[in-house]
């Protein structure tokens, strides 16, 4: 089931608040999950992990490198729900 | 041998997280009261595992009331409580400011991570290796904790962990004192963790038939130097203490509660579990601490004793005191304080040295509960009923521990 990407955005800002204790307000399109959030590689991998449970999709280890950015993670997911 | 007492290690702070409270205060009032933290466990594994003990000394403060809930998640539950234990020893000795490279972490713990170990086992068995957390490893390294510690606090000059199964919080006590001595820290944070209330554990120590079955009586199960005795409670928590240099305490003006004056080792090399019927082991522990601290056998007028209430080790350890003491063992005042906290397996040492610590500062013994028909055979004068004042002026106490594998290990303490 697709979702919006407003609704996207809220269940990646939980799994990013559940994983590393950011505020989810934080957690906005055009932060870097590196330079603004302070993710390093491992959360990250969590995070990744835990996105493909919650929204039903498949991020494969080749793409995480390219997901900079929320908006990034956002809109792979999208096209990935699709 | 030499004492190498010119550069005395003093107590600075203290904290605990036990069975018995979420503070080394709130543990010590209890101690006084005369609780026990045993209690019926009643998770969902229990029965699952039709485990043959039904109880244990649980913590009495659960992590997830004080730590916040990112910690909570990336630290396997043996450096949770290291952590709280940590903060809390930190805060009582004033938050010292100190040059990050003169400061030491050395925390041990007996088992390490078994919780995150299996639970990642578990993921990888049913979800596969892709749902395997990344932190897995170093969750469940034995050193997390020490590292868990060293990150929080900063300390740069030394991140420690000494294992030997129940002796291990008291034996990184000694590495730290060796760390300040040696010149390579002026405050190290030293003790013990174990969070091994889990299933394979117990079964395991059941398995071995270490732990008492007094599944309808928990409080009363720990019961030391009791002819009724039938083995450990296991209990979880962690202990920790702020150690500095005496120069460097005093040049600050910080709260001394006492010296720790140091620390004898020895190895039984006798069997992997049972204790050394005759106690030469432990005896010469006990010696080398006493003569290391520039103290004489007859100084000691206390001990907190390992005693963990199985039938067999109890007896030993006190053929190892009466073997390194003769004469002056009936002067000692001897308490065991596992007869409440439980067994912290390789946090025990630590939160006994703490416990000895508050009973020199305060000059009081906590009795020993469960007491009711002492054992012929151990014929130690143990402070039950109620607690025992303590002399004023210069006094001297010691701490066992030992572990399977044949470590023993015995501080010294003194008043200040």
């Amino acid at each position: 089931m697709a979702q919006s990407e407003q609704e996207i955005l809220e269940g990646l800002a939980e799994i990013v608040n559940e994983e590393t204790g950011l505020d989810t307000a934080s957690v906005e399109m055009d932060k870097s999950f590196t330079e603004d959030l302070d993710i390093d590689s491992l959360s990250m991998m969590t995070i990744v992990v835990n996105a493909e449970e919650k929204f039903g999709v498949r991020i494969p280890d080749s793409e995480v490198k390219n997901l900079k950015t929320v908006r990034d993670a956002v809109t792979f997911i999208a096209g990935a729900q699709s | 041998m030499t004492s190498n007492r010119d550069r005395r290690v003093v107590v600075t702070g203290l904290g605990a997280t036990t069975p018995l409270g979420g503070t080394a205060t709130e543990t010590w009032e209890a101690l006084l009261a005369g609780r026990s933290g045993a209690r019926t466990m009643d998770f969902d594994w229990v029965a699952k595992y039709e485990l043959p003990v039904t109880f244990a000394a649980t913590i009495a403060t659960p992590p997830v009331e004080v730590l916040a809930k990112v910690e909570t998640r990336r630290l396997d539950p043996s450096s949770q409580y290291a952590l709280i234990a940590a903060r809390e020893a930190w805060a009582d000795a004033g938050a010292p400011e100190i040059d990050p490279e003169r400061l030491g972490a050395a925390i041990g713990s007996g088992i390490g991570g078994v919780w995150t170990l299996l639970d990642q086992w578990d993921v990888l068995k049913e979800k596969g290796p892709r749902r395997v957390y990344p932190l897995a490893v170093p969750m469940l390294m034995p050193n997390g904790p020490a590292a868990a510690v060293s990150l929080d606090l900063g300390a740069r000059a030394g991140a420690h962990t000494t294992v030997s199964a129940c002796a291990s919080g008291a034996e990184s006590m000694g590495y730290a004192i060796d760390m300040i001595r040696t010149g390579r820290a002026d405050i190290v944070v030293a003790g013990g963790t174990e969070a091994a209330v889990h299933p394979l554990p117990i079964a395991g120590f059941a398995a071995m038939q270490a732990l008492s079955t007094r599944n309808d009586d928990p409080t009363r199960a720990s019961r030391p130097y009791d002819t009724g005795r039938d083995g450990f409670v296991l209990g979880e928590g962690a202990a920790v203490i702020v150690l500095e240099s005496e120069e460097h305490a005093r040049a600050r003006g910080a709260r001394i509660y006492a010296e720790l004056a140091s620390v004898g080792m020895s190895a039984d090399a006798h069997h992997i579990t049972a204790p050394e019927p005759n106690g030469s082991g432990a005896s010469r522990a006990m010696l080398y601490a006493v003569e290391r601290a520039d103290l004489s056998p007859t100084d000691i007028i206390h001990i907190n004793a390992h005693a963990t209430s199985t039938p067999v080790g109890d007896v030993a350890e006190y053929n190892a005191i009466k073997r390194a003491f003769g004469d002056h063992t009936e002067n000692m005042s001897v308490t065991a304080t596992k007869s409440m906290t439980g067994h912290l397996l390789g946090a025990a040492g630590a939160l006994e040295a703490v416990i000895t610590i508050q009973s020199i500062y305060h000059r009081l013994v906590p009795a020993t509960i469960n007491l009711d028909d002492q054992d012929p055979e151990i014929p130690l004068n143990v402070v039950s009923g109620e607690h025992q004042k303590l002399p004023d002026g210069d006094i001297a106490a010691l701490n066992n521990s030992f572990g399977f594998g044949g470590h023993n290990v015995a501080l010294a303490i003194r008043s200040i």
